[in-house]
């Protein structure tokens, strides 16, 4: 079993002037295989400083992390990311930044074929594979994102904000995608996201995270996500037990909000 | 190509530009009102195609140079500068007479005399009045002063003037008249001979032969204002004769002149310098007045009335003459030399298209080129000497035993070392294979040639300089203190270290792209996206395949952009290194022209190098439109 186990986490980054902002602070969690996590937050509170520690590009200062038992000390193919935006190699075709990672490690394009054009049907871009991606729609974009992570067959998928550029339509559709994906392929899935109602669809489980110093503030269980595996997303959205989870979700964010300004002030 | 063909041409491209360029305006102007109005000032898309301005702004530059450089002149009035240039000789041996008239000055050259040396007399007075000279020898100079002026004056007298040369200029007086009648005549000067016919029919047209403008009349026009230059010579040649001076005013003026040196002997120590300087400063004055200039006020009226009625003959003769000067010939006129006429003006430094063309046509002629070498051509080089060039010589002395010596006979065995040494050093037989050469073409490798060695080394340093906190602070000072020192204050110097052949210039040029290449290579590495390298490292990928896969691709905007600049540059310098030394390229046919004074060869190697400066820069255009398709869309 490959899960994710954060034992008391602190991330301090030192400031020029002799300062140091407490990013993350004493955060411990477990995350199982084939979970579907969602992260949620105020501006600033640490989400993406702690998925670029579980990613491995940033080392925490205190804590330990392991992943199927092992400590994380640096990026690994065994963890697939997936950004909000810009980071698709422009120069490359699809079929190229899809298989980008493979090659990297040895292969040769010939017999990579077979796999991405597997891929690009799940993820819907079927004859796209000789297109630049700089041609490509926002939403096409991030659908090559998907599937160059995990061409790779990662064990855990870290996304930062993946849909936060699209419109709403083409974000309900990559929402429906990527709960498709997490049923088919049962991969542990992590994803940070801005908007409460992707938070409550996408997440089996839900952090809620406190700014100053970064802290798990909240976690909940929730069934939405095995719902939207059903049924229409937006009847899920309809439903009473939805509403009334987002304005909690809403109203306690908007508290930390106020919070943070008022300690400014 | 003949003459009258090139005149052909030229015409009709000049009517041809002239249509298009009123086509043109029409049409943008149409385009321009049918076009929905943007009331949006700096809309970038208003500046997108137009190609009908193109049409504008390409003819009027060819119709300007046309124009100005006189080459419409000579297509639409091919006889008009040779009658100029008889004009011109009428007006060339009449000039020194007619400056004595108010014709050419405002004021009768006597007349300004008189001021003139009146004003100076008074001025030495007052200095002799200043001076601190013994008052008994400034008493003496005052009194000399006023002889001057009075032999001044004296000549202003009506009977100052002898009966030889009243004599001799009513003479001068009837023969310029007899001269206007003639070129009032229009008979004069008669039917050409059959021999002056052929001498205007052989000689080299405008523009064509050593002399600029051709010299013999070819036109009845032509001829009578030929022969009336003559005239007019012997005329102008007496007249500067007469002199108003007789025995009796040339005695007293070098008694006067006398009486001054002696004035300045007599002086004493202390008052010698002062002295001295009155004395020149009169002296200077009587030597002016020996001339014989000035003339009772009414003695020369008949002279200039001729004169002016010759003038107006003149004008009168020159009709469409005037016309086609001033209108066609913008900027000069034709003056004619004492050997040959010639265009004065922007005529003079500004070549003719046709000429330039014609010019250009003939050094590409390889056998002709430039100072022995073809502007572009091949030469059969044997494939062992290219071969040689990338094997280095030492390697024979890595093969085991020595070279051989001669033996007593005076012959020498070849061994195993000889014959690898022959073979690096290319001394064999081989075949040929035809290479490029040339002036333009030596430019342009050295060019490629520095370029590229600025791209090799350039690039990848800028891109560790891009990644590396170390290589940014070591090096950084180092091209910063070298980049911004103009590449032609290094010239001297890596001319002297490099020599002046090619080494030198390509390392100066090597200089400038490699500075080039470095920052743009480092602006490219540090302006990829973290998030892309980020990703690549999650996808497996090692540190060199994220520079070589990652970093490098996404410089490649930047990198390119710095080539194109970097042509740019290069071909800056490598023409002013050419011009300080060396023997082939472009720079050194300037350079050499200059000397000569060449215009044509040098509007030849201006165009040249603006074609092939845009020539490269649409070259890299294409490859960037090409290779960076995304550029802008990332
Ligand atoms: N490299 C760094 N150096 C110094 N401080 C940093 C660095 N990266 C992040 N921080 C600080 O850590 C805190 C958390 O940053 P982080 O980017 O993780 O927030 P976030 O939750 O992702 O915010 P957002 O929702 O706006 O993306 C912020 O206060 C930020 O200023
Ligand atoms: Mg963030």
């Amino acid at each position: 079993m490959s899960d994710l186990v954060a034992s008391s986490l602190d991330m301090t980054f030192p400031m020029p002037e002799g300062e140091k902002v407490e990013a993350l602070k004493d955060i411990s969690f477990t995350l199982k295989q084939g979970e579907l996590l969602s992260v949620l937050g105020p501006s600033g509170c640490g989400k993406t400083t702690l998925l670029n520690i579980i990613a491995g590009f940033l080392l925490p200062t205190g804590g330990a992390l392991t992943l199927g038992g092992e400590p994380i000390t640096g990026p690994g193919v065994n963890r697939g990311m997936v950004f909000q935006q810009g980071a698709l190699f422009e120069w490359l075709t699809v079929s190229e930044n899809v298989d980008f990672g493979l090659r990297m490690r040895g292969a040769k394009k010939k017999e990579t074929r077979p796999k991405v054009d597997e891929w690009l049907e799940i993820v819907g871009l079927q004859g796209f594979g000789d297109t630049p991606t700089y041609q490509l729609s926002g939403g096409m974009q991030q659908r090559v994102a998907l599937a160059r992570c995990l061409i790779n067959d990662p064990d855990l998928i870290l996304m930062d904000e993946p849909l936060g550029a699209l419109d709403a339509l083409t974000r309900e559709k990559m929402q429906s995608l990527v709960l498709k994906i997490w049923k088919e392929t049962g991969k542990t899935i992590m994803i940070i996201t801005h908007s409460v109602e992707e938070a409550l669809l996408l997440g089996e489980r839900l952090f809620v995270m406190a700014p100053r110093p970064g802290r798990l503030h909240k976690e909940y269980r929730l069934p939405f996500a095995e719902w939207g595996l059903q049924q229409d997303l937006r009847e899920v959205k309809a439903r009473p037990e939805f509403a009334e989870n987002r304005d909690e979700i809403l109203s306690m964010i908007w508290n930390m909000e106020e919070e943070i300004m008022g300690g400014n002030a | 190509m003949s003459l009258e063909m090139v005149r052909l041409i030229v015409g009709a491209l000049f009517i041809l530009m002239l249509c298009a360029l009123v086509w043109s305006v029409i049409h943008g102007r149409k385009i321009a009102k049918t076009e929905v109005t943007d009331l949006v000032f700096g809309n970038p898309v208003k500046a997108l195609g137009g190609w009908y301005w193109v049409i504008t702004g390409v003819s009027s530059i060819l119709l300007l140079w046309f124009y100005f450089s006189w080459d419409a002149a000579r297509a639409f009035f091919p006889n008009a500068a040779n009658e100029m240039c008889q004009v011109a000789k009428v007006d060339s041996e009449l000039n020194a007479m007619r400056s004595t008239f108010p014709m050419q000055s405002r004021l009768l050259k006597g007349t300004s005399f008189l001021d003139r040396e009146g004003k100076l007399i008074d001025r030495t007075r007052r200095t002799i009045n200043k001076s601190d000279i013994d008052v008994g020898l400034r008493d003496r100079y005052l009194l000399a002063a006023d002889s001057v002026d009075k032999l001044l004056l004296s000549r202003v007298a009506e009977d100052s003037l002898t009966a030889e040369n009243k004599a001799a200029l009513s003479d001068i007086a009837s023969k310029i008249d007899a001269v206007t009648a003639n070129l009032a005549d229009p008979g004069f000067p008669g039917p050409a001979s059959d021999a002056e016919q052929k001498a205007g029919y052989e000689q080299p047209g405008w523009g064509e032969g050593k002399k600029e403008i051709p010299d013999i009349p070819n036109t009845a026009r032509g001829r009578k204002f030929n022969n009336v230059s003559a005239q007019v010579k012997a005329i102008s040649s007496e007249f500067a004769k007469i002199r108003n001076l007789d025995d009796g005013y040339k005695a007293d003026i070098k008694r006067t002149s006398d009486e001054l040196k002696a004035l300045q002997a007599s002086s004493s120590a202390e008052d010698a310098a002062q002295a001295k300087i009155i004395t020149k400063s009169l002296d200077k004055i009587l030597k002016r007045i020996d001339d014989g200039n000035i003339f009772p006020p009414g003695a020369l009226v008949s002279v200039e009335d001729s004169l002016k009625r010759f003038n107006a003959e003149q004008s009168k003769q020159e009709g469409s003459l005037k016309f086609i000067d001033a209108i066609a010939m913008p900027g000069g006129e034709i003056r004619a030399g004492s050997t040959a006429c010639t265009e004065q003006g922007s005529g003079r430094w500004l070549p003719k298209p046709s000429d330039t063309l014609a010019t250009l046509v003939n050094i590409s002629d390889p056998t002709v080129g430039f100072k022995a070498v073809p502007l572009l051509w091949y030469e059969w080089k044997p494939a062992s000497e290219m071969l040689a060039f990338f094997i280095p010589d030492w390697i024979a002395d890595l093969i085991p035993g020595e070279y051989p010596r001669h033996t007593s006979d005076g012959s020498i065995n070849t061994n195993l070392k000889t014959k690898v040494l022959n073979f690096a050093t290319g001394n064999y037989n081989s075949f040929s294979l035809p290479i490029p050469a040339g002036h333009l073409w030596d430019s342009i490798m050295r060019v490629l040639s520095g370029l590229f060695l600025g791209i090799v080394l350039g690039v990848p340093l800028g891109l560790f300089m891009g990644l590396s906190r170390f290589a940014k602070g070591f090096f950084d000072p180092l091209i910063e203190l070298y980049r911004p020192v103009p590449p032609l204050a290094w010239a001297p110097l890596i001319l002297t270290i490099f020599g002046i052949n090619d080494d030198g210039k390509i390392f100066l040029l090597f200089m400038v792209a490699f500075a080039i290449m470095v920052i743009s290579a480092r602006t490219g590495a540090t302006g990829t996206h973290l998030s892309k390298i980020h990703a690549a490292h999650s996808l497996g990928a090692t540190n060199r395949q994220i520079i070589r896969r990652v970093i490098l691709p996404n410089s490649l905007p930047e990198i390119l952009t710095g080539i194109r600049i970097a042509i740019g540059v290069c071909w800056g310098t490598l023409v002013a290194a050419e011009m300080l030394a060396g023997t082939t390229g472009i720079g050194f046919i300037e350079n050499v022209a200059r000397k000569q004074s060449n215009y044509e060869i040098i509007w030849v190697t201006i165009i040249l190098l603006g074609l092939l400066g845009l020539l490269f820069d649409l070259i890299m255009r294409w490859i960037i439109t090409k290779t960076i398709p995304w550029r802008g869309k990332g």
